[in-house]
């Protein structure tokens, strides 16, 4: 399978949304960075009164740098299925680019550096919030930022593979509740995994969002990161496969 | 270091498919052939044609060209070039206009200009005036910031052309350019497609309209089931396949019995209700068809008219006829 990518061409699908994006920036900012921290406001506020601390740090820092990872995963996983979708079906845009030199792979990948800019976009809107209410104190915190879009990078391959399979809307309710939503409970975005039992430990380790977590977190509160390097290999595993299999099945999805 | 692309030879030929087939599997009918084994040559600078039934084969034929599809069997070269090996490099030269609309909903009718002509790497000098241009060529100037949504099916189809047009291309391929269209926007599309035709393009058109294909095809081929019947220019068609004149009798299909005597003329023929006479001998038939007409209690409409492609078209693809058996 052809795998080479013409970057100009990536970027040209890349910049056609961005085009489209431009127009609809209210309300992808409402969807992206509102609700995301209405959630962190509500629950860090309202929980964190409660709680106080968790995992010996204020909770308000351990739920916002939780939500800049999942808000990196949910932004990505939208676009690649929702949008993803629409431009393969039902609008055929694809259709028309691949009329001309560009190829199903920068297809893929300027679709997925898009997911990964959304994730951007929408981890600084938190990040942004974090900061006022006084939470980051680093500036390497800011780190989050480009770790937010290697965490869109590894959600989008496996949403646009979702969106490849996909004959309706409705097909990706199933990706949400029996893959996206479980990991958010497991990932530790909104409490530590200490409770969870030893056995599930290590098949937890394979799934890419509690890598994010464990990245976004120590960046966040400005701690030493305990697997730096294994938290990047994962997410970046996800990202290389992701776009593996997203091309080969949009190609069988379009060219066959 | 790598060499250098080879310089694309000059063929004279836009299109050579040979031995062109595409098998699909079907889930209960197993494996369908959609193109079976065919041979295209299109020769630059010309407008051909791809004529034939619903189901025929055509659009599969486009795509494989294009190299949207990729074929079960066969080579092809576009532009002299080998697909797929120069697939790029062919692309960059293409214009295609697809059978179903897919302008970017998105985006403005400028905008669908412009985000095109980035797709083909397109450099930004001039690129707004040439877009001016094509806006024009398409009438469509007025609504250069129009959404794509509030235009009509016929301008749409008129930006579709003009997208197709970004990149200059050496060959356009349009599939039912003008399905749907009013025909006054049939018009304009054709005026458009001569205009390009004039300076050198050359078209590759599918079509349901008979008038169409007989007004702007150099050459034709006729296909159906997968396989090419005939080629050739419309009126060495016409010539080879039916006799000079045709004779309709309206309504007249359930008294065939009583026009039979007819054949000595020339073919009668039955395609839905009425009946046709193809004949050389015009003056001849109408003399005995007149007698024949007058001793039915109701004498029915006669029509007589010079064959045409769509007489080919019956004759040769027979849809009518084996329908009715
Ligand atoms: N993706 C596909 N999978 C299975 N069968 C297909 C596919 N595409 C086309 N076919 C079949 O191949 C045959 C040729 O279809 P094609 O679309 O090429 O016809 P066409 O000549 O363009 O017809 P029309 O005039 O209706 O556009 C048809 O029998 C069609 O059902
Ligand atoms: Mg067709």
């Amino acid at each position: 399978m052809n795998l080479h990518v013409s970057f100009p061409a990536a970027f040209a699908v890349f910049s056609r949304n961005f085009l489209v994006w431009r127009r609809l920036f209210w309300p992808a900012l409402v969807m992206n960075f509102g609700e995301p921290a209405l959630y962190l406001l509500g629950l860090g506020l309202g929980l964190g009164h409660f709680i106080g601390e968790m995992d010996g740090v204020n909770y308000l820092a351990f739920l916002a740098s939780g939500i800049i990872a999942s808000s990196a995963m949910n932004t990505a996983s939208f676009e690649g299925m929702y949008s993803v979708y629409t431009r393969m079906g039902p609008q055929k845009t694809y259709d028309a680019m691949l009329a001309t030199p560009v190829r199903v792979q920068d297809i893929v990948m300027g679709e997925m550096l898009w997911c990964g800019a959304k994730a951007l976009f929408s981890a600084s809107g938190i990040f942004l919030v974090a900061l006022a209410l006084g939470v980051i104190s680093s500036p390497l915190a800011l780190w989050v930022l480009p770790a937010a879009v290697l965490t869109g990078l590894a959600f989008a391959g496996p949403a646009i593979m979702m969106s490849a399979l996909a004959r309706n809307y409705d097909f990706f309710n199933y990706y949400f509740v029996l893959a996206l939503t479980p990991m958010l409970l497991v990932s530790g975005v909104f409490f530590p995994l200490d409770g969870l039992p030893a056995a599930v430990r290590p098949w937890i380790d394979l799934l890419p969002l509690i890598h994010a977590v464990e990245l976004i977190r120590g960046l966040v509160l400005d701690v030493a990161l305990s697997r730096p390097w294994s938290n990047l290999a994962v997410l970046s595993a996800y990202a290389l496969c992701g776009f593996w299999g997203a091309v080969w099945l949009v190609r069988r999805r379009l060219l066959e | 270091m790598t060499p250098p692309p080879a310089p694309a030879k000059q063929s004279a030929y836009a299109v050579r498919a040979l031995g062109l087939s595409k098998t699909f599997s079907h889930p209960t009918l197993g494996e369908v052939s959609a193109v079976d084994r065919i041979n295209l040559c299109v020769p630059r600078g010309i407008c051909f044609g791809l004529l034939g039934p619903n189901g025929a084969g055509k659009t599969t034929t486009l795509r494989m060209l294009l190299g949207l599809l990729p074929p079960s069997a066969g080579t092809l070269e576009l532009l002299g070039l080998s697909m797929p090996q120069d697939e790029l490099r062919v692309r960059a030269k293409l214009g295609i206009v697809p059978q179903a609309d897919n302008l970017d909903p998105d985006l403005s009718v400028r905008q669908n200009l412009r985000v095109y002509a980035s797709f083909f790497g397109l450099p930004r000098k001039n690129l707004d005036a040439h877009i001016e241009q094509l806006l024009h060529f398409a009438h469509l100037s007025e609504r250069g910031h129009a959404r794509v949504e509030s235009l009509s099916g016929g301008m749409k189809r008129r930006l579709t052309l003009a997208r197709a047009l970004i990149n200059a291309p050496e060959l356009l391929v349009l599939d039912e350019p003008t399905t749907g269209l009013d025909p006054q926007a049939r018009h304009t599309l054709w005026r458009r497609l001569e205009e390009l035709k004039a300076q050198g393009t050359t078209l590759l058109l599918t079509t349901h309209y008979m008038d169409e294909a007989e007004r702007l095809c150099d050459e034709l081929v006729v296909m159906d089931h997968g396989r090419v019947l005939d080629q050739g220019s419309p009126r060495s068609l016409i010539a080879r396949h039916v006799e000079s004149w045709v004779i309709e009798i309206r309504h007249a299909a359930q008294n065939i019995s009583a026009f039979a005597p007819l054949r000595e003329w020339g073919k009668l023929e039955q395609h839905g209700s009425s009946l046709y006479l193809y004949t050389h001998a015009r003056h001849e038939a109408m003399v005995q068809l007149d007698a024949l007409a007058h001793a039915l209690a109701s004498p029915p409409v006669l029509l007589q008219r010079p064959a045409g492609l769509e007489d080919v078209f019956l004759r040769l693809t027979g849809r009518d006829l084996r329908e009715d058996a």
